[in-house]
């Protein structure tokens, strides 16, 4: 793959698959779409866009070993929020490509998430910014941020699935 | 308060003879119940309002909604905290619509009325239809909620002008609110940035979780298997402590845990550097206060609940959490991180990373306690069949560990004195 040539539809199509993979548990594959720094992101919706987690409150901040600590956490059944699991549904839209620099796409995106559990729906919305390496296996994340556009997380009381 | 009659009983029930202490659970559910709440506990008792740190500067505010009320608090161009209620004299609407910023005066949008940082009406377009006296007794001056006190940089309003002084009401709780206070010399401070979620569940689980030891293994077993799973992330300091009554429905576990505490309980994991930093920051501790209280400062974690609705977590991290009920089932809650203002880089990197393993709706742990207190309240719908909430763990003991009940005892034997809240009898209890 090359940086110069990387089509919006080859990323729309990687970030569909992800969306996928999130919206069937399959989390370990899910993990494997990251870089091994890879990083997730989502910062409190009082904290600018671009917040460092290094000073400023956030709701999640991931890095690798983390994230993956967040994902068998989620296959456990004493993780209570998720057992049994909620159904979601990721809807990825608006994707764009900002930029491309040395081996990364700076990629935007808007995105809405339902999530169902006990008759209950919630809905978590908001927009998506990824750092996208093109490696020789094809796209990787090195960063996917999801910053929410809500006035904190109400009626939410929780972000126990990955958005 | 009603004397009690053949046919009722109060909500909390308390057999001393039999060490039984049991809570009606219509206090989760019953409307009127709701509205008491509201009239009778949070118009009356200091509630929260924000942190000295949030008020730096002349001219910084924040708006914040306080048992419903809007209010502006604001530090004025003479160094002044005020916490006024938002809402124009004239008309009513907002004079203040962002969440926080700093600003010299206040224009409500309406019909264009402006007031100064302080409240005072500085101007209305067309002053001269009205008397030149016009706001001579201050009428047109935004109200000032009529009571405001601060402790140790924590700021409380009242909306009952004849409340006791916020001194008294803190009682034993100024003494451990002192002991995060004096974590840091120079102050401590809100790290930006707030976590704001809403639990569709009573507000009073909150209280009780937020100070309840006795879950911790089995709701949170995979915060302690993530911190097994990441190398050098605990001490070996094996879970131990106490439960303490701290006067005026006031409670408190402090306890020894095994993670790590920026302030200042070194773990493998912090390396070197942040060995050599922490052994610093606990020695300036024993310099200001001596072996004893600064081991208790830095090893020991502490949950505390001040009533009705104000917890401050000094545990892995500190957490500063306030909550209200927006119906008998639901509440929203505000969450801030504090930290020493002079903490270093390193240590506050840490102290976040710590706070969002554990705490906060993104975390390892809280969601699990969300899904808890949920999964109560739905319990609660078989209320006429199954009526009674237990919290008399630690009832036979002289000495109250930090996993026992004492501090919901607390909490509920305060709320009930307020409240008088009653229950028809159905049978034994």
């Amino acid at each position: 793959m090359n940086i110069d040539t990387v089509t919006r539809e080859q990323v729309e199509d990687f970030m569909f698959l992800e969306a996928e993979m999130l919206d069937e548990w399959r989390l370990k594959e899910w993990l494997d779409l990251f870089t091994a720094d890879g990083c997730y992101y989502v910062p409190t919706t009082d904290s600018a866009p671009n917040a460092s987690p290094d000073d400023s409150l956030f709701y999640v901040a991931d890095d690798r070993f983390r994230l993956e600590q967040r994902v068998e956490r989620l296959l456990k059944r004493t993780a209570h929020a998720e057992f049994p699991r909620s159904k979601t549904r990721h809807l990825v839209s608006n994707v764009r490509i900002r930029g491309r620099k040395d081996d990364e796409l700076d990629v935007g995106a808007a995105v809405l998430t339902y999530r169902t559990k006990m008759g209950l729906t919630e809905t978590y919305i908001g927009s998506y910014r990824y750092r996208i390496a093109v490696t020789p296996d094809g796209l990787r994340i090195r960063e996917k941020r999801c910053v929410l556009d809500m006035d904190g997380l109400k009626p939410n009381g929780r972000i126990s699935i990955i958005l | 308060m009603n004397q009690p009659t053949m046919n009722e009983q109060p909500i909390v029930w308390h057999e001393a003879d039999n060490h039984r202490f049991k809570v009606n659970r219509s206090g989760f559910t019953d409307p009127a119940i709701f509205e008491q709440e509201y009239e009778k506990i949070f118009a009356k008792c200091w509630l929260y309002v924000g942190h000295d740190s949030e008020l730096v500067k002349p001219g910084d505010f924040v708006t914040r909604i306080i048992a419903k009320r809007n209010i502006l608090f604001t530090r004025d161009k003479q160094n002044k905290v005020n916490a006024l209620f938002n809402t124009c004299p004239h008309r009513g609407a907002q004079v203040c619509r962002e969440a926080k910023g700093n600003a010299k005066s206040f224009q409500c949008f309406y019909h264009g009325w402006v007031f100064g940082n302080d409240g005072a009406l500085k101007s209305q377009p067309g002053s001269e239809c009205y008397p030149e006296d016009f706001n001579a007794d201050g009428a047109a001056n935004l109200v000032p909620v009529p009571r405001l006190d601060v402790y140790r940089g924590f700021w409380f309003i009242c909306f009952d002008p004849n409340v006791e002084s916020l001194s008294d009401y803190l009682a034993g709780a100024k003494e451990w609110i002192d002991i995060i206070a004096d974590q840091s010399e120079v102050g401590m401070s809100l790290v930006g940035g707030t976590q704001e979620y809403q639990i569709r569940a009573n507000w009073k689980l909150l209280t009780e979780n937020s100070i309840d030891g006795y879950h911790a293994m089995n709701t949170h077993a995979t915060y302690v298997d993530y911190l097994k799973n990441m190398q050098g992330s605990m001490s070996p300091v094996p879970f131990d402590g106490t439960g303490y009554d701290l006067g005026n429905g006031h409670a408190v576990i402090e306890y020894k845990a095994p993670w790590g505490r920026p302030v200042a309980q070194w773990i493998p994991l912090w390396g070197e550097e942040g060995k050599v930093e922490l052994n610093k920051v606990k020695a300036r501790l024993v310099e200001r206060f001596g072996e004893e209280r600064a081991d208790r400062i830095a090893t020991l974690n502490r949950n505390m609940f001040i009533f009705p609705n104000l917890v401050i977590n000094d545990i892995m991290a500190i957490t500063i959490r306030t909550y209200f009920p927006t119906a008998p089932d639901a509440m929203q809650i505000s969450a801030w991180a504090l930290a020493p203002e002079d903490e270093s880089p390193w240590a506050r990197k840490f102290r976040l990373s710590n706070f969002l393993e554990f705490l906060g709706p993104g975390g390892f742990a809280t969601p699990d306690d969300v899904e808890a207190l949920e999964q109560c309240q739905r319990g609660y719908n078989a209320m006429k069949e199954a009526p009674w909430n237990d919290i008399s763990k630690g009832m036979i003991k002289e000495k109250v560990n930090y996993d026992d009940e004492l501090q919901m005892r607390v909490f509920w034997s305060e709320w009930q004195r307020r409240t008088g809240a009653r229950v028809p009898t159905q049978g034994g209890v």
